[in-house]
């Protein structure tokens, strides 16, 4: 089925959830309501049974052996790149796996940043990215005395775009943002600046491991030199993940790591480095999950993506009201149009770890704290929040389990 | 385990009404801390006598029940103590005092208190050797 034909019709969610054999049990005897998919996703069988199949039927190393397991595993690992590189809208040899988005944002901070950034440049990133895209760009700062400067957020939980196109200059070297914020759920809009930080001659980098699980992404079309994402919040395994760069970059950029299959050539005296994808995946790879994250996007595409992305808009929007008929919570970013399947929240004078643990209880699993984004719980006021992320397989019937559970907080918590 | 166990009566008390939640204004010994997995901090500080002893304690922090119960308690614990006595404080000790069933990451909670004290004395005698 092609997305759009998926598109026109709503998400069979109860089929959907048969899929998913966890979504079965039951915590503390309560049926799983799993609010947690921004941190990682739960797998659906395609994906299980393809790592099984690989496991139990071709597992070998890749790219050496001449024989008929590795040259099976050779042609499913490749297949694999092919797979993303198509949901995508890449080329297959532009899609370098990774273990997850820190390490494919690390690959571009070390291996086109250090070498290239010089004192006085600046790299632009936001006030609501993920540590993994602000430590990595401080480190190589500090290293190359280039300067870090952020894009404010505004009180609405979107970017301020003035100051953006203020920020954006002709020192910036490399405009790096969250297509979707993880805690705020803010959906940003990209392509804009994308062509502000091109009309400057800098690169720009997406950071989508909250974006691909669930909108459709071109590359071509947001316009980035880089795009990082993870598996495992994909439905895919953990250990898979991978970075998109545009061919000419990834030519001109000396390799991350060295030694094994990044090479085409070693002799004593040096190294010629192997084609892409190759000459960034150094090292015997995570084969059978990047086997694992092919049978995820298969999985996507054949549900269809603005199904999703138009199912958890709903979900979105009755949590958004069922939270709001409480004055004693506090919800944090924008309106539901301009939100991706995440709602971050607090019940007055409760900290989020006690509330996380009463929502367990309930059989419930949010998340509790800063989310790996202490500077933007700094801007909001906040140690930090619980947090509720929807996927394809929530249904609207969790998202209330969710709010008695927010009742029987104020309870036990005496707030 | 239910829910109600971990929130009993004298863990939302020492919360609300917490033991030595101060600051001292010429601490012997000091020290802030962090839980990363959530950005709980404590401070911890006492000022010690001739022998040794925890003659004044206080905390000030921000985080969740369990954390903050789990540092009142501790102050009312070492009040009176020798530097000796909370050194040799382990985790047992730490959630016999709390004397509640907790989660595996919810010790860690528990846990920040006694860790950051610990790591005061520890900086402190460092610091007289």
């Amino acid at each position: 089925m092609t997305d759009r034909a998926a598109a026109s019709r709503e998400l069979d969610v109860q089929r959907i959830r048969q899929d998913f054999p966890i979504l079965s049990r039951t915590i503390h005897g309560r049926p799983l309501v799993y609010l947690d998919s921004a941190a990682s996703s739960q797998r659906p069988l395609a994906v299980i049974e393809a790592v099984r199949h690989y496991d139990a039927t071709s597992h070998a190393n890749i790219h050496r052996g001449v024989y008929v397991l590795s040259e099976e595993a050779t042609a499913a690992y490749e297949q694999a790149h092919t797979q993303v590189g198509q949901f995508i809208h890449a080329d297959w040899d532009e899609v370098i796996f990774t273990r997850n988005t820190t390490e494919a944002l690390n690959l571009v901070a070390y291996a086109w940043g250090r070498p290239t950034l010089r004192p006085g440049d600046e790299v632009v990133l936001t006030q609501m990215e993920h540590h993994s895209n602000i430590v990595p760009w401080q480190q190589v700062a500090r290293a190359t005395g280039a300067t870090v400067r952020y894009i404010r957020v505004n009180a609405q939980g979107g970017l301020d775009l003035d100051h953006a196109a203020q920020l954006i200059g002709p020192r910036t070297r490399m405009v790096s943002v969250t297509h979707a914020s993880n805690v705020l759920g803010t959906i940003n809009p990209v392509q804009t600046l994308g062509e502000l930080a091109h009309a400057q001659g800098a690169l720009f980098c997406v950071d989508g491991a909250q974006s691909i699980p669930h909108l459709a992404v071109n590359v071509r079309e947001l316009g980035c030199d880089f795009f990082a994402f993870s598996g495992h919040k994909m439905l895919g395994p953990t250990g898979s993940g991978g970075l998109y760069g545009r061919r000419e970059i990834l030519e001109r950029m000396e390799p991350f790591l060295y030694g094994g299959d990044m090479i085409s050539e070693v002799t004593f005296e040096g190294a010629r480095w192997n084609d892409l994808p190759w000459k960034f995946e150094a090292g015997t790879p995570a084969i059978a999950q990047g086997i694992g994250l092919g049978a995820a996007v298969t999985y996507l595409q054949h549900v269809g993506m603005e199904a999703i992305h138009a199912h958890e808009q709903r979900l979105v929007q009755h949590a958004l009201a069922r939270l709001r008929q409480m004055p004693d919570v506090a919800i944090y970013g924008p309106e539901a149009a301009q939100r991706g399947g995440v709602v971050s929240f607090n019940l007055q004078g409760a900290h989020p770890h006690d509330m996380a643990s009463i929502c367990d209880q309930a059989g419930v699993a949010i998340r509790a704290g800063h989310h790996c984004a202490m500077p933007l719980m700094h801007i909001l006021g906040v140690n930090g929040t619980c947090r509720a992320s929807f996927y394809l397989y929530n249904t609207p019937d969790e998202i209330d389990v969710l709010v008695e559970a927010i009742g029987d907080a104020r309870r036990i918590l005496r707030r | 385990m239910s829910i109600h166990d971990m929130y009993q009566e004298h863990i939302l008390e020492h919360y609300e009404a917490p033991y030595h939640r101060r600051t001292l204004p010429n601490p012997t010994l000091e020290c802030r801390d962090l839980n990363p997995l959530c950005g709980d901090e404590v401070c911890i500080q006492a000022c010690l006598d001739e022998q040794s002893y925890l003659v004044e304690v206080g905390f000030e922090g921000k985080g969740c029940i369990i954390s903050l119960a789990a540092a009142s308690m501790l102050m009312e614990a070492v009040e009176g103590k020798t530097l000796a006595d909370v050194k040799h404080m382990d985790r047992e000790d730490m959630l016999g005092l709390l004397g509640v069933p907790l989660t595996t990451m919810r010790v860690k909670c528990a846990m920040l208190a006694l860790r950051t004290l610990q790591k005061a004395i520890h900086r402190y005698e460092e610091g007289q050797a």
